[in-house]
């Protein structure tokens, strides 16, 4: 990958880890934890890969992508305002009466979201359904989900991932935000979805492992996913959650929690030092 | 009088549906010789797409299908689509009010010798709480043919329930017209009203003739549309007749007897007495001799009638 693209891709991560700070400071609530964690995931997908038009968010030949964790919502939103769907102010509004930026991605309120969503393993099965119907059609757009890997202990992901491949879903790309955290405790603590990986490979899926915060790995893999037939991917990234804020950083507590004005100033303080770093 | 089952104009409907609607897709969920979508299936196979075991994920594939605008149908029991599948039904369909049409087949206790776990009473109450839901409960195997091809034109989440019991077509197929929302007349009467739904429709007009016979002039209605309810009809009747006896294969808690019932209270009190499961479980045994043990036929229907009227 170009270092010019990369080092652009950092300044977007970096600007969308502001936005989810600027959205859960403003709501004095919402889910920054997980947001930071795909928060290069998100500048990638939206800067560099899916083919959406803010202009014409309706495009029929657009790109779907699913938030299956819906609760990183402030993520997502964050990405949208980088792409243009809507103006960056906005997500001062988060979770603020009357707003378009619902605690959860709502279809049809906010240009860019295709589904709504937020109660865990819902988002897969929905991915799978656009998938399919572009199949029927033989439409050539791809269908990207994320979830959490703390969702994956929910029964419907499995029903998903059995279908997706049973059906060939080779324009299905998943991608496991595997932060190892959920509100409970570690993953392999509260309930173990361990192994990720050979787990979706039972299951018939083509899987790869990469870093979540290493945009080259990112790019190999989502290109290989492109070269797949017949079988949907699964991108295992693994991730630190609260990446970027250092005291969120692989921190349980942060999960789903907003940070206070003190919190709030310390965390656009490093965000914006490391923005002025990355720009020079 | 030939007997159908309301599941089967569900698989018929569909193949008819087809033709009107070049972007139809079936899903089904491993029941399709009991759903009847097998029949749509061996029409048009390509069309067809089973779930599996899994109703979870197949009203989240439904949702997917229908964010892209093809029509889509995702088929199973009532007790699984309603009931299993709930949270995704309110979540990932009518949350997002999308175009997804739910054919729920083998409702109430007229499922006969498979017993409780399978008799869903509780769908409606479940699928009302639901906004933006409309709940469609058919009579006989024309009006529910005709419920299903109308979806071509209907825009929204849908909830049509079907039955497993082959029942009495009492409607006729080249004069019936059906129209989401509107209340039927199958009767006039001034005395009281009887307000029935589903396969319940022709038990209550069989009880209104039993009852002109002995002298009470009972109005019968059939409300096919459970959501929204043609409230129109219901006060009218309330108005003219003073007291409603409403009849359903369903918990009588939730359903059509207390959507009846919100409307009466807040337009004109009358007192409305419900027939339907009293909050019980079903059990096992032959379709008809259930629906007579939990007085789901035309002869409670009359007593009970007559016991409100002080008769």
């Amino acid at each position: 990958m170009d270092e010019k693209l990369v080092r652009q891709l950092e300044i977007t991560a970096t600007k969308i880890r502001m936005g989810v700070i600027e959205g859960t400071h403003s709501a004095k609530a919402g889910h920054p934890g997980g947001s930071l964690s795909i928060a290069d995931l998100l500048a990638y997908l939206y800067m560099h890969r899916l083919n959406v038009d803010p202009a014409d968010p309706q495009m029929p030949t657009r790109d779907r992508l699913v938030l299956s964790k819906g609760h990183s919502a402030p993520g997502l939103y964050a990405a949208l305002a980088q792409r243009g769907f809507f103006p960056e102010e906005e997500l001062k509004t988060l979770r603020h009466i009357g707003a378009r930026l619902q605690g959860h991605p709502v279809r049809g309120k906010i240009p860019g979201v295709d589904m709504s969503t937020g109660s865990l393993g819902q988002g897969i099965s929905a991915a799978c359904g656009m998938a399919l119907s572009g199949k029927i059609s033989c439409d050539t757009y791809k269908v990207y989900a994320i979830l959490g890997d703390g969702e994956l202990e929910e029964g419907e992901v499995w029903e998903a991932a059995m279908f997706a491949a049973h059906y060939q879903l080779d324009n299905l790309v998943a991608i496991v935000d595997n932060n190892g955290l959920q509100i409970d405790g570690k993953i392999g603590d509260v309930m173990s979805p361990y192994p990720i990986d050979e787990k979706f490979e039972a299951f018939g899926w083509n899987v790869i492992s990469i870093n979540a915060h290493d945009f080259n790995e990112m790019e190999k893999a989502f290109n290989e996913a492109e070269t797949v037939m017949q079988k949907p991917t699964m991108i295992v990234m693994r991730s630190t959650k609260g990446k970027g804020v250092d005291y969120m950083e692989n921190s349980i507590g942060w999960h789903g929690k907003a940070p206070n004005d003190e919190e709030y100033e310390r965390a656009m303080k490093q965000l914006k030092e490391h923005l002025a770093e990355l720009e020079a | 009088m030939e007997n159908k089952a309301t599941r089967d104009a569900y698989g018929d409907g569909l193949v008819a549906l087809a033709e009107k609607r070049d972007d139809l897709i079936v899903l089904e969920a491993d029941l399709a010789a009991a759903t009847k979508t097998g029949v749509f299936r061996k029409a048009y196979p390509e069309k067809h797409f089973n779930c599996g075991i899994a109703e979870a994920n197949m009203m989240g594939v439904a949702a997917g299908i229908a964010t892209t605008g093809k029509l889509v149908f995702a088929s199973s029991f009532a007790m699984f689509a309603a009931g299993r599948a709930f949270e995704i039904v309110r979540n990932s369909i009518g949350y997002p009010h999308l175009n997804v049409k739910i054919g729920a087949t083998h409702a109430g206790i007229s499922v006969g010798e498979d017993g409780a776990t399978h008799q869903c009473n509780e769908d409606i109450a479940l699928m009302r709480t639901i906004p933006g839901m409309t709940i469609i409960n058919p009579s006989d195997y024309v009006e529910a043919k005709a419920a299903v091809l109308a979806m071509a034109e209907y825009e929204g989440p849908t909830y049509l329930r079907f039955g497993r019991l082959a029942v009495p077509i009492f409607n006729d197929e080249n004069t019936y017209k059906f129209e989401v929302g509107k209340g039927i007349t199958m009767k006039d009467g001034k005395d009281v009203t009887i307000i029935a739904s589903g396969l319940m429709v022709a038990e209550a007009v069989e009880a209104g003739r039993a009852l002109a016979e002995q002298g009470v002039d009972a109005r019968i209605i059939n409300i096919h549309t459970i959501k929204p309810i043609d409230r129109d009809i219901i006060i009218k009747a309330a108005r003219e007749t003073g007291k409603i006896i409403t009849v359903e294969e369903h918990s009588v808690i939730g359903g059509l007897g207390s959507a009846v019932g919100d409307v009466v209270l807040e337009e004109c009190p009358v007192p409305v007495i419900k027939i339907g499961m009293n909050d019980v479980f079903g059990e096992s045994g032959p379709a008809k001799e259930l629906l007579k043990k939990y007085g789901l036929c035309a002869e409670n229907i009359v007593a009970v009638t007559k016991a409100a009227l002080g008769k």
